[in-house]
């Protein structure tokens, strides 16, 4: 079991390297040159030269990837280019603000959907699991913008509950906190929400199909007991894997829904880096999203492998 | 040697005949599909204004009369907007789409076919395509290369091609190891004739169902994409583009920006409801698959 995990680790410090290759030579790509493109078409070719040179663009490439994934393990990522602010400052400043509006995500969102997708799944095909189950596939279909939009409309608009736009550094209070992250915090909930609960929900109806749920039936075990002593714990790992896989969307969850509120996080930091081929900044907010990416897709997989006793014990 | 045996009735397989009946929710989600393509062919002909020209000298000015939904940002009819820029949203992610069925089917069939280390090599490049959250990979593509329309659907294409890739592969593993497959093999067939006359066809199904479930995916990621403003730029437009410019007004409580992401919502709900239908047919062990 640990030599299967030790393998999985391995896979995804692999991929991690991959990945710093991909967005290395993905923001070295630029057409023309980064130094022309930083001064603009009408500076004089000393400056540009001049630049080259500070900038380190003169060395070869494998000279400077060795340097920046050197930067990327001593936490020195270099200075932006649109503002020459440090961009471990500018990501000091914006991880925590991402980091509290996934947590306070996934804080709401993990109890309600193993709670509304085992229920689905007790009563499979009942009319409540008809509306769970149309209701989650609506929400998953349309843009999450739409969601934020009509939510803003509702409640800002309309009801002027909520503020529209989330300026996190305004709050002084913790009510005023929770006014500002309310809608950010219930668009992304209500997506994750949708994709938790069906995911859930077929996990259990997976387990519940298997043969030894079925001679619990046939014994005449009552359905909780089924679902509460057989089924749920059999799926603890299951439902881990889900969590975490979920927990992965919302890294790319959050890109849409910063812009939308003008949430200062670490996506609007990236967007607007790409908006400006910002590129230092794009490398080092690209690398901590596919980073914590990998990792819970890693722990989904651990997960998978921890629970399942085949896995366990396997010998070789 | 094969001049000399009989001719055999047929080699392979032709695709099966889609033999399922659309449930209600299918037929309408067939409907709304249908509604769009209309829109996106005739419209440029049908809408009452053109995609620049000014209706109102004050941005975001109620619907009235000949003007349906109001006016946008800068004072131009939202309605022939939404109209004039149907073509685009649902043309680039069509045909992204369709360059992620075909090479990632092509792909996926080809290695469960050769096994080895060739499987092995194409997997792990896929996974690690895969292991990027999709709109960071959109996001250092383009400020890499510029967000061209080209660069865009060939983009959005190759990206959910890994998706394809990994569906057409278990497919593949499945029916590689069936005794028709075997029989192909002994007869000394090429990989490319196992491919499409053996695999493929016995695939196809479920390969469509995923085809609209990719395809609304492809209309999210391009109009999330147009609506960070890395998109399809002006003066082209599509409903993403439509939903950004149109968000100031929000906040002063105009729905001008809820319009074209209504839009975009019906048609990848009726992409949606069509694709559960054709999942449904093909067996639920499929759904296991593409989830």
């Amino acid at each position: 079991m640990l030599k299967l995990i030790l393998q999985r680790l391995a896979i995804g410090i692999l991929t991690l390297w991959l990945v710093t290759i991909l967005v290395f030579v993905g923001t070295q790509l630029l057409p023309g040159d980064v130094a022309q493109a930083v001064l603009g078409q009408s500076a004089t070719p000393e400056a540009v030269a001049a630049l080259r040179i500070e900038m380190g663009l003169n060395q070869p490439a494998i000279v400077r990837y060795g340097s920046w994934v050197s930067g990327l393990l001593h936490g020195e990522l270099g200075n932006s280019l649109a503002n020459g602010a440090s961009i471990s400052g500018l990501i000091g400043q914006r991880l925590p603000n991402t980091l509290l509006l996934a947590g306070l995500t996934a804080m709401l969102v993990v109890p309600a959907a193993i709670g509304l997708g085992l229920a689905s799944a007790m009563y499979p095909e009942s009319v409540f699991d008809r509306a769970v189950s149309v209701v989650t596939m609506f929400l998953l279909a349309i843009p999450e913008f739409l969601l934020a939009t009509l939510l803003v409309l509702v409640f800002a608009v309309q009801l002027r509950w909520l503020p529209a736009i989330s300026y996190v550094s305004e709050y002084r209070s913790l009510e005023q906190l929770a006014r500002t992250m309310a809608l950010p915090v219930l668009t992304l909930s209500l997506v994750l929400l949708a994709q938790m609960a069906r995911m859930t929900r077929s996990t259990i109806l997976n387990i519940l199909s298997s043969s030894y749920i079925e001679m619990a039936v046939l014994k005449g075990v009552r359905r909780h007991r089924i679902v509460f002593r057989h089924a749920l714990v059999n799926a603890m790992g299951p439902i881990a894997n889900v969590i975490a896989l979920n927990l992965a969307w919302l890294v790319s969850g959050v890109v849409i829904v910063e812009t939308v509120f003008a949430y200062p996080g670490l996506a609007k930091l990236i967007v607007d880096g790409v908006a400006s081929r910002d590129y230092p900044v794009i490398q080092s907010c690209a690398m901590i999203f596919c980073a914590a990416y990998i990792l819970f897709i890693l722990l989904a997989d651990i997960a998978s492998i921890l629970s399942n006793p085949r896995l366990r014990q396997r010998r070789d | 040697m094969a001049e000399s045996t009989p001719p055999a009735p047929s080699r392979g397989d032709t695709l099966p005949k889609a033999r399922f009946n659309l449930t209600w929710p299918g037929r309408i989600g067939a409907a709304i599909i249908s509604f769009w393509l209309v829109v996106a062919v005739t419209g440029p002909f049908l809408a009452p204004f053109t995609l620049a020209e000014f209706v109102s000298d004050n941005g975001f000015a109620a619907a009235k009369g000949k003007i349906l939904l109001g006016a946008d940002y800068l004072g131009r009819d939202l309605f022939s907007r939404i109209v004039h820029s149907a073509w685009l949203t649902i043309g680039m992610a069509t045909v992204a789409t369709l360059i992620a069925t075909s090479v990632g089917s092509a792909l996926g069939i080809f290695a469960a076919i050769k096994g080895g280390w060739v499987d092995m090599v194409i997997s792990r490049v896929v996974d690690t395509f895969h292991s990027f959250p999709t709109l960071m990979l959109g996001l250092v593509i383009i400020a890499a290369l510029g967000p061209s329309a080209a660069l865009l659907i060939l983009m959005t294409g190759l990206i959910y091609s890994t998706s394809v890739f990994r569906i057409a592969r278990a497919l593949g593993m499945d029916i590689t190891v069936m005794d028709f497959v075997q029989v192909a093999r002994a007869r000394g067939e090429h990989v490319g004739w196992i491919l499409f006359h053996e695999v493929l066809p016995n695939a196809a199904t479920p390969l469509v169902a995923d085809f609209g479930i990719r395809l609304s995916f492809s209309i999210l990621f391009l109009s999330s994409l147009s609506f960070l403003g890395l998109g399809v730029q002006p003066p082209y437009a599509d409903w993403g583009t439509l939903v950004r410019e149109n968000m100031p007004g929000l906040v002063g409580g105009s729905p001008a920006s809820v319009y074209p992401a209504l839009a975009i919502a019906s048609f990848t709900i009726g992409l949606n409801l069509v694709a559960d239908d054709f999942a449904a047919s093909s067996g639920r062990a499929i759904a296991g698959k593409i989830a």
